[in-house]
């Protein structure tokens, strides 16, 4: 299995929801409290495992704002583990989730250095390094009904722009959407094929509707709204 | 990336003990140390060994979970950490012996000097190699680093060598020569990577993000106040102060060095070397502090720079 996620930047509206739910979760989770400092000071700070960059692309007036969700990738050539000195940082071999044993780590940054993407933080309380676990406490937890046996991020996502599955199935969800959607990976030239994928954002169907005739148009309208 | 101090004291003092234990052992092996007196041999490898154990004591300050150091020696398959870490303890047994063959003149010198070198090198190269291997920080990832680290430890170590020599009037003028062309190698290596550097190349704002057929700015960092990341990687430095510390760095670590061990053979003081020795450990923090403010890690990307 190689479990990973798609986040359709189509539709992510940039709510923070699933940063928030992640934070929620993962905190009396397996990798303990996720710390914060000052929480209620001037400039609060903590780790979190996901947050959201938003990017504007391309110049006005074709510009287009675009929110990123980053956690994890669960890269298939993770150089986070293999920089590792202790063993605490560990890829599984049967779902590929990257994970940090938390009384192992002796909090040498080494691995965030390696991680092209963010995804590690150093937790100052505990001085051990927190990352994305995929919540692997919830996706095999039997306790649960099966329909929620999915990363918190994927749950909470309002637009659905989270989807959680295997990679290594050709016909899962994931998988399908990566193939219809083009979907990429993020930075590919530093070969650490990360697992993750975003889809583009699709491009409206303005040059469709140019071409067709204002009589076709009213046409087409017509059928619409027969069909519907 | 974020300087830390205990780093830059820990690669900088190693740097230069791992260096004296390399020439101490090679004029074991080439024969320069033998009109020196048994003392100064020994006085030559402790001096080393505080250097290295200063800056190994260092190294695990800047450790956030110090408890947990031990564990580093498990991963030596894959990770140059693990690696340091495991040639560097390898180190200590094999140079108290060879302290104890120079003490008793054991006909085994040959053999202990000849593995305190490599040794020494080899844990050199596993630090450099650290830093070299990321791929994540183009400054980093080039064989220049390893290159650099070894000269760097070697031209230290050297004047310091000549240093302690000298106080023993026992100085090798040959060696003095030596020395003073690997000042101007290093530098000149140190300079060619300084061009090096300068070119643009690497990833992108546009691959980080996916969007490589527009520009791409970014709008909100998703936080209100500074992250782990920002502090760890976003540290930045003014161009201009990086051209000044560049200039001085040179000029402190190398060409000031130079000048007082030409005036020294000019008739000057034995004392010079030790002053230039001075100098040189100096310049090269600032140089390592430049290694590291330097250092542009693509996670920058991610919080809004357009290239690294």
């Amino acid at each position: 299995m190689k479990l990973g996620l798609v986040v359709d930047l189509d539709t992510c509206v940039g709510c923070h929801a699933c940063a928030t739910a992640c934070k929620q979760w993962n905190t009396s989770g397996t990798i303990g409290p996720l710390s914060d400092e000052r929480p209620h000071g001037k400039d609060p700070s903590g780790s979190w495992l996901n947050r959201i960059h938003s990017y504007e692309v391309d110049d006005s007036p074709h510009s287009k704002t675009v929110n990123m969700p980053m956690s994890c990738m669960h890269c298939e050539t993770a150089e986070c583990v293999t920089v590792c000195p202790t063993g605490a940082s560990y890829k599984r071999e049967e779902d590929g989730i990257v994970l940090i044993d938390q009384d192992k780590c002796m909090g040498c940054n080494l691995c965030s250095w390696a991680c092209p993407y963010g995804a590690r933080e150093l937790d100052t309380d505990s001085g051990t390094m927190k990352k994305c676990t995929l919540c692997v406490d919830r996706i095999y937890d039997e306790q649960l009904p099966e329909a929620e046996r999915q990363p918190a991020c994927v749950l909470t996502c309002p637009t659905s722009s989270r989807v959680f599955g295997d990679f290594d199935d050709p016909d899962s969800e994931v998988s399908r959407l990566t193939r219809e959607r083009a979907g990429q990976q993020l930075m590919p030239e530093l070969g650490y094929n990360p697992v993750n994928t975003y889809l583009p954002p699709r491009n409206p169907k303005q040059q469709e509707r140019i071409t067709v005739s204002p009589m076709q148009g009213v046409k087409q309208l017509v059928n619409r709204i027969i069909n519907r | 990336m974020h300087p830390a101090f205990s780093v830059l004291i820990f690669t900088v003092t190693s740097g230069a003990g791992y260096g004296l234990l390399s020439w101490l052992g090679m004029g074991q092996l080439l024969g320069y140390t033998q009109t020196s007196s048994i003392d100064q041999q020994i006085i030559l490898g402790v001096i080393a060994m505080v250097l290295v154990t200063i800056g190994l004591l260092s190294s695990t300050m800047h450790l956030a979970s110090p408890k947990n150091a031990w564990r580093s020696f498990s991963r030596f398959r894959t990770s140059w950490l693990s690696r340091e870490a495991v040639f560097a303890v390898l180190l200590y047994p094999v140079a108290a012996l060879y302290a104890a063959a120079i003490f008793w003149q054991w006909s085994s010198i040959n053999l202990l000097a000849g593995l305190s070198i490599i040794l020494a090198l080899v844990t050199l190269f596993s630090t450099s190699m650290i830093y070299a291997s990321l791929r994540t920080i183009r400054q980093w990832n080039t064989p220049m680093v390893p290159a650099l680290f070894m000269a760097y430890a070697l031209v230290s170590g050297g004047l310091l060598f000549l240093a302690v020599s000298g106080f023993y009037g026992a100085l090798n003028p040959q060696l003095l020569t030596v020395i003073m062309g690997l000042i101007v190698i290093t530098l000149a290596l140190k300079l060619v990577y300084f061009f090096w550097q300068g070119k643009p190349q690497g990833a992108t704002i546009q691959t980080a993000t996916g969007f490589t057929q527009a520009s791409v700015r970014l709008l909100d960092a998703g936080h209100s106040a500074p992250t782990f990341l920002n502090r760890e990687f976003g540290y930045q430095v003014a161009a201009d102060q990086l051209l000044r510390l560049r200039i001085v760095m040179t000029i402190v670590a190398f060409i000031a060095p130079l000048g007082v061990v030409y005036w020294f053979t000019q008739g000057a003081n034995v004392g010079m070397l030790s002053l230039a020795w001075l100098m040189m450990m100096a310049g090269l923090l600032i140089e390592r502090w430049l290694f590291f403010a330097e250092a542009r890690h693509v996670v920058r990307l991610y919080q809004g720079e357009q290239r690294t």
